[in-house]
């Protein structure tokens, strides 16, 4: 975002709209960032905040669930919401990949891991199946899977949790992507386990040289493997920073909520975690205004009626938030909060 | 695998020997009619019913009829003899036999190769004007007894008394090996009044099962691979979908090779549906017993036969 690099990703006011029978869901609305290539992107919300979906969009994988998408997503300059099925299923899976949250659902059951690996170098090279095979087994060693000759045969249920979406990045690895989309890799996994898959991510891009996007609600996780963090809540990104700088001067008083709301091993066992007040609104009717001023300690009466805009912070162009509280203001209630 | 099949196995022996006990009290202790009056012919004096009673063995104690029934069952596989004509049971199931199993494959494969395609496409087109129509033919086919749409049927085709007479018609059954074409021709009729009540449910349960399966995790990973679409509904989706579809179809195809009564008493095939159906209208209890086992054993080995598919088709099963 500081750099002056040629982005790899760029998105531009991308809005996902889905028809219900409640109404038009909101899951994504107008959310523009960039991502240079070798660079991770973490975007971070709760459930229902729209990252998944944006994500899944970039894949081109929320078309079939019926939703409206309009602005554009360009790769390396391609808008890929202008390219047809047959051209995205091109770039699906072999220039853009993606892993998912839970690794056990995510494999097909009935089906060998080395065969829907196989499946997936097969799809894009025009490979013979023993070629593909070698090359799966190396796949399989680059993750960290042991023994990959005789693991290649076995089926997802044979296989434990971390080694499961250690075989769902070798699958998403399997066509050099220039882009890993994570989407909460580690939340289904053990602790110990979530820190091994993080490293083995971290590892990979460097060796690799890919892009990643990594979806999580986890600041720990963002804390790790970000360089630029975008912050998502109903819909918008509402913050977005360099990671050193989100995490030590926050601007947004929902990022100041996620990241009060993280236990640590400094914090005395008397200071009570803050949890943010309420639940994430409902994106069919959303709250007039701010879309946070429901849930916000420091909301005034105006904020319910003015939408703020993602602006740069003053003497930060890296930093951008989407807050009507005074810059002046939100730096002295943050010093506040940490002194 | 070896040890669970053996144990199924077994279960499936005390199945069959606790279904034959039921049948034995059943027929015994409340009779429909009496068989040695049945055999007796008309206006007999009581001499003659007595000795008929002797001869059939109806005289002795229940307890010793029935080990004598059980042991000749299951040592000897001896159904017993046909109170009316004396034949053998077991001559009559296997002469009845190939008509069924022709009823039968035939209309199984009909109706997978309807109702299969039929679910597929509705469950990709969901609510569009094809899937509602197949869905509402669907339903109407399910609620059709099948008796009905083979008098309709009749009454439309048959070359005797048919309004367009096209197919031959009831009591036109010959045997595969007698006359390959006419065996064809008679069946046709059966087979698409069979079929299309099958043909309706799985077409039903096959949209249900793929839609579901569409929805999966793994789904959308088919997807994240850049497969074509067609791969990840044949490959990824139908594969998974029509799995709990293939215990149904065993127990269909089990049940029917005892005798589809309706179908074979409408249409008059020599079958084991019509061989039951005339021992139930004439009290032959050697008869009823014979096919009513015929349908446990079917059931049971379609149960086992299904067991072990499972752990071909799916690997999950296979190590637990």
């Amino acid at each position: 975002m500081s750099t002056s690099a040629e982005p790899l990703l760029r998105v531009e006011d991308l809005r996902v709209e889905f028809a219900t029978e409640d109404g038009l869901v909101h899951a994504v609305d107008g959310i523009t960032y960039e991502l240079e290539p070798g660079r991770t992107l973490g975007i971070v919300g709760e459930s229902g905040s729209g990252k998944t979906v944006s994500a899944l969009s970039v894949m081109g994988l929320t078309r079939r669930m019926g939703a409206s998408i309009s602005g554009r997503i360009l790769f390396e300059g391609r808008d890929l919401l202008a390219l047809g099925e047959e051209q995205m299923r091109q770039i699906r899976g072999n220039d853009i990949a993606m892993i998912f949250q839970d690794p056990l659902s995510s494999l097909h059951p009935l089906y060998r891991v080395g065969d829907q690996l196989v499946e997936a170098v097969r799809a894009h090279q025009p490979v013979s199946k023993g070629q593909a095979r070698e090359r799966v087994i190396e796949l399989l060693g680059l993750v960290g899977i042991p023994d990959p000759h005789r693991r290649v045969d076995e089926y997802p249920h044979e296989y434990s949790g971390g080694m499961r979406q250690r075989a769902m990045i070798a699958m998403a690895l399997a066509n050099d992507p220039k882009l890993l989309i994570a989407d909460e890799p580690t939340t289904a996994l053990d602790v110990t386990v979530q820190a091994q898959i993080l490293a083995l991510l971290e590892r990979l891009q460097g060796e690799l040289s890919m892009a990643v996007v990594i979806v999580t609600h986890d600041l720990g996780v963002v804390a790790e493997m970000a360089d630029d963090v975008a912050v998502m809540y109903a819909g918008r990104i509402v913050e977005m920073a360099p990671a050193r700088l989100l995490f030590s001067e926050p601007e947004h008083p929902y990022t100041w909520g996620l990241l009060r709301s993280i236990p640590t091993l400094q914090r005395s066992r008397e200071q009570e975690l803050e949890p943010i007040p309420g639940n994430p609104p409902s994106l069919i009717n959303r709250p007039t205004g701010c879309h946070f001023h429901p849930r916000c300690a420091y909301a005034e009466p105006e904020h319910a009626r003015v939408d703020p805009r993602l602006e740069d912070v003053p003497g930060e162009p890296a930093h951008r938030v989407a807050c009507l509280l005074e810059h002046q203001v939100r730096r002295r209630l943050w010093r506040q909060m940490t002194t | 695998m070896t040890r669970y099949i053996i144990r199924r196995v077994l279960w499936g022996v005390v199945l069959l020997v606790a279904v034959s006990a039921l049948m034995f009290v059943l027929f015994r202790i409340l009779p429909t009619a009496d068989p040695a009056r049945l055999r007796a012919g008309h206006s007999p004096s009581p001499k003659v019913i007595a000795e008929i009673r002797s001869d059939l063995g109806l005289n002795k104690p229940l307890l010793t009829q029935f080990w004598v029934y059980e042991k000749n069952l299951f040592l000897h596989f001896d159904l017993g003899y046909s109170y009316e004509s004396g034949a053998s049971v077991k001559s009559l199931i296997f002469e009845r036999l190939p008509a069924t199993i022709s009823l039968t494959v035939g209309a199984a494969v009909l109706w997978l190769a309807i109702g299969i395609p039929v679910g597929i496409i509705s469950a990709l087109r969901r609510h569009s004007r094809l899937d509602r129509a197949s869905m509402g033919a669907s339903l109407v086919l399910v609620s059709a007894p099948e008796y009905w749409l083979g008098l309709i049927v009749l009454y439309l085709f048959a070359a005797d008394i048919g309004q367009v007479k096209v197919f031959p018609g009831a009591g036109s059954y010959v045997g595969l090996t007698s006359d390959p074409w006419k065996w064809f021709t008679s069946l046709l009729l059966p087979w698409i009044v069979l079929a299309a009540g099958f043909a309706a449910i799985y077409a039903r349960l096959m949209r249900a099962s793929l839609i579901e399966t569409m929805s999966e995790d793994y789904i959308r990973t088919a997807r994240a691979k850049g497969l074509t679409e067609r791969r990840v509904v044949l490959r990824h989706g139908v594969r998974a979908a029509i799995t709990p579809i293939l215990t149904i179809f065993a127990l269909d195809v089990g049940t029917l090779l005892g005798g589809a009564i309706l179908i074979e008493t409408v249409f008059d095939i020599p079958g084991i549906g019509r061989l039951s159906y005339d021992g139930i209208t004439h009290g032959n209890f050697p008869v009823i017993q014979g096919t009513v086992l015929l349908v446990a054993l079917f059931i049971v080995v379609a149960n086992i036969l299904v067991d072990i598919a499972y752990a071909f088709v799916d690997p999950r099963v296979r190590y637990s």
